[in-house]
């Protein structure tokens, strides 16, 4: 808490620096020009991130996924890529989903996503997301999705790694990268234990779920919430006690994944086995 | 366009492209020369050993030469290398990495010190004993000093002296750093070890010995002049007894993740048989370090002298250097090819050419010691007739 205190007042130091810099720049175009930029400063109130009306101090996101209701239809995945502008392919997802199933006898389940080679088979490219049929034939004794993500940690250890400061736990509790500051270093990338970071060889900068902070600053929904049909993915804010995942919290004995890590995750599962990692 | 890592098993999809590749290999390999080569120097410099004076000025250069390249292959690995100087200007100071600009800078600069210090006089020398071009450049590396007056020379050896002690932990320091950016990474258990510090420690010490014992052995052939024997033979025992040492904290390093078997050794223990068996059991630690280590050993008793000697010392520094380069890899590419997951493994997809690839690491590997042939040939660090000391 103390660390992101501090690297609130950086950011603002530099963002009044920027805006400084800026002023003066302004200040050499014209006088019209510099009174709208301070018209500009005096609508933002001071805690606010990252538009005039939205106060990142008055809220405490949190996400909830129940895997006993998850159909492993995909349609989180795809929802993601398209408002993300993630790239593609089988290798950089920011949310995925992960397929568990135990064959009569074994012990361990065979796990599989579908970013597996088969799926991307079946699906007949990699954009386009499905299951296939491996285990039509086979005696399964138990079968279950997870859907996986950033778990915005409380204490996330990419964030601790990076050399620049450019990945940051909001004052609402989303974890970020300011793409325009990452050195592509990719330590974070290695920092997370869930996989959930992935480096874009284009930009030069590591990436993740935001749990779409574009939207959520708005009053809406991450993209995955809207379109997930069984309601497997809920979001909320933990300040207000009636929001979707305060429920979710309160109603189920949940789970968080890796907690040895220490990383302490804000997306919190019901219905997890032995197997998931 | 970035390679896919093929693999077995179940990995996280984002797993599938290897963060760090080959030329985070070389960072450390080269991180651990610089501190070995100092190391050799300051047995001389500092612990005043007379029998390492052939090697003391030929390690300084060495160790500065490899210096100002252990920057390249990270700034070339980074998406933004024009943005590296943020983590200087605005260092993240809970990231064990914001640090290293400082820490590589002050060093640096220490070397530089060191090596004007060390080469000053002969530098007064020849900026005297030249002309034109020559005197110009020998006369502004003095600094336009050519005062080598007794009273000059022992203020000289008092800044040495005091260089050469801060020296040591600033080496050992930045590379034991280098082993702690891996150590403290607890999302990978091949990494997350409490010995990864010191065991990068030990083994850039032996890397950089068994450097300078090629590197003395070869300039002797090629300036066609006598190896001094009591040198190549302390280098030997040096490497000897700190390569036992490496070896044991590795063995010992192992020997703590199979019994702690926690959640994942499985995966690890499938790594080891099968991915990793010929290049770590076999290479890195059977030819790298215990035959070497037999090899010495043997020579040692039996009192082994003139060419069979520096025949043995030359195939384990070679042996060595292959070790400590392999250990590098099986840190740095090992621990990204076992899953996060505990229930895949992966396969670096190194590429032959390209902006991370073998060309691009061998090419940085070579690097310093074509500006060390530079450096040798402006600064002839020699301690017999044809250097000045």
């Amino acid at each position: 808490m103390k660390n992101d205190k501090k690297k609130t007042q950086r950011r603002e130091f530099l963002c009044t620096t920027g805006k400084a810099l800026a002023g003066l720049g302004v200040l050499a175009g014209g006088g019209n020009l510099l009174a709208q930029a301070s018209g500009e400063k005096k609508e933002k109130s001071p805690g606010s991130f990252p538009t005039a009306d939205y106060d990142w101090t008055k809220h405490r996101w949190a996400y909830g996924i129940d895997a006993n209701k998850c159909i492993g239809c995909l349609r989180c995945v795809e929802a993601c890529k398209i408002e993300n502008d993630v790239v593609g392919d089988a290798q950089h997802f920011r949310t995925w989903v992960e397929r568990y199933v135990y064959l009569e006898g074994e012990d361990h389940a065979l796990v599989d996503s579908h970013a597996d080679p088969g799926n991307i088979a079946a699906s007949g490219s990699e954009s386009e997301y499905r299951f296939d049929n491996r285990y039509k034939d086979a005696k399964v004794s138990k079968a279950f999705f997870v859907p996986k993500m950033c778990n915005h940690c409380a204490h996330p250890a990419c964030v601790q790694v990076c050399p620049v400061g450019a990945t940051f736990r909001t004052e609402d509790g989303v974890v970020l990268i300011d793409h325009d500051y990452c050195i592509g270093c990719r330590y974070c990338v290695q920092a997370c234990p869930y996989g959930a970071r992935f480096f874009r060889e284009e930009e030069g900068v590591s990436d993740k779920c935001t749990w779409c902070y574009h939207l959520i600053t708005k009053g809406k929904m991450p993209a995955c919430v809207e379109v997930c049909p069984t309601g497997t993915r809920v979001f909320g804010d933990l300040n207000d006690k009636s929001s979707p995942v305060s429920e979710f919290i309160k109603n189920n004995a949940v789970q968080v994944l890796k907690p040895e890590s220490g990383n302490a995750p804000m997306c919190f599962y019901v219905g997890l086995d032995k197997d998931v990692s | 366009m970035t390679d896919i890592a093929p693999f077995t098993g179940y990995v996280y999809p984002n797993e599938t492209i290897i963060p760090w590749g080959v030329l985070i290999v070389i960072y450390p390999y080269l991180t651990g020369l610089v501190a070995g080569a100092f190391t050799v120097s300051s047995f001389y410099h500092v612990f005043g050993m007379q029998q390492f004076k052939p090697v003391a000025r030929l390690a300084l250069l060495t160790s500065l030469s490899v210096m100002l390249f252990v920057p390249a292959p990270l700034l070339l690995h980074l998406g933004h290398a024009e943005r590296s100087y943020l983590s200087m200007v605005t260092p993240h100071l809970t990231s064990a990495f914001a640090m290293f600009g400082f820490f590589a800078a002050f060093y640096t600069i220490l070397l530089i010190l060191e090596v004007w210090f060390v080469f000053r006089a002969d530098n007064v020398a020849r900026a005297q004993n030249s002309t034109g071009l020559a005197r110009t450049f020998y006369r502004a590396v003095t600094l336009w000093s050519d005062d080598v007056s007794p009273r000059a020379r022992v203020i000289d050896s008092k800044w040495l002296l005091i260089l050469a002690i801060v020296g040591i932990p600033s080496a050992h320091g930045l590379h034991g750093y280098i082993g702690f950016v891996y150590g403290s990474l607890k999302a990978r258990q091949w990494w997350e070890s409490d010995l990864m510090p010191v065991i990068f420690l030990f083994s850039a010490i032996v890397s950089g010995i068994a450097l300078l014992m090629v590197l003395y052995v070869v300039t002797s052939k090629l300036r066609r002049v006598r190896i001094d024997f009591a040198c190549l033979k302390g280098l030997t025992f040096a490497l000897w007894g700190f390569l036992m040492f490496t070896v044991i904290l590795e063995g010992l390093e192992f020997a703590n993740l199979v019994y702690k078997g926690k959640e994942g050794v499985d995966m690890i223990m499938e790594y080891v048989q099968g991915p990793l068996f010929w290049r770590y059991f076999v290479l890195q630690f059977g030819f790298g370090a215990l035959l070497p280590v037999a090899l010495m050993g043997l020579m040692i008793a039996f009192g082994t002298r003139g060419k069979a000697f520096v025949m043995g010392a030359m195939t384990s520094a070679f042996l060595v250097l292959m070790n400590v380069l392999l250990m590098r890899w099986n840190v740095v590419i090992g621990g990204q090819e076992i899953s996060k997951t505990g229930k895949g493994l992966l396969t670096y997809p190194m590429t032959l050419f390209g902006h991370e690839s073998f060309v691009s690491a061998f090419i940085l590997t070579i690097a310093p010691f074509v500006l060390l042939w530079v450096l040798i040939r402006l600064f002839p660090p020699w301690a017999d007739k044809s250097g000045n000391t």
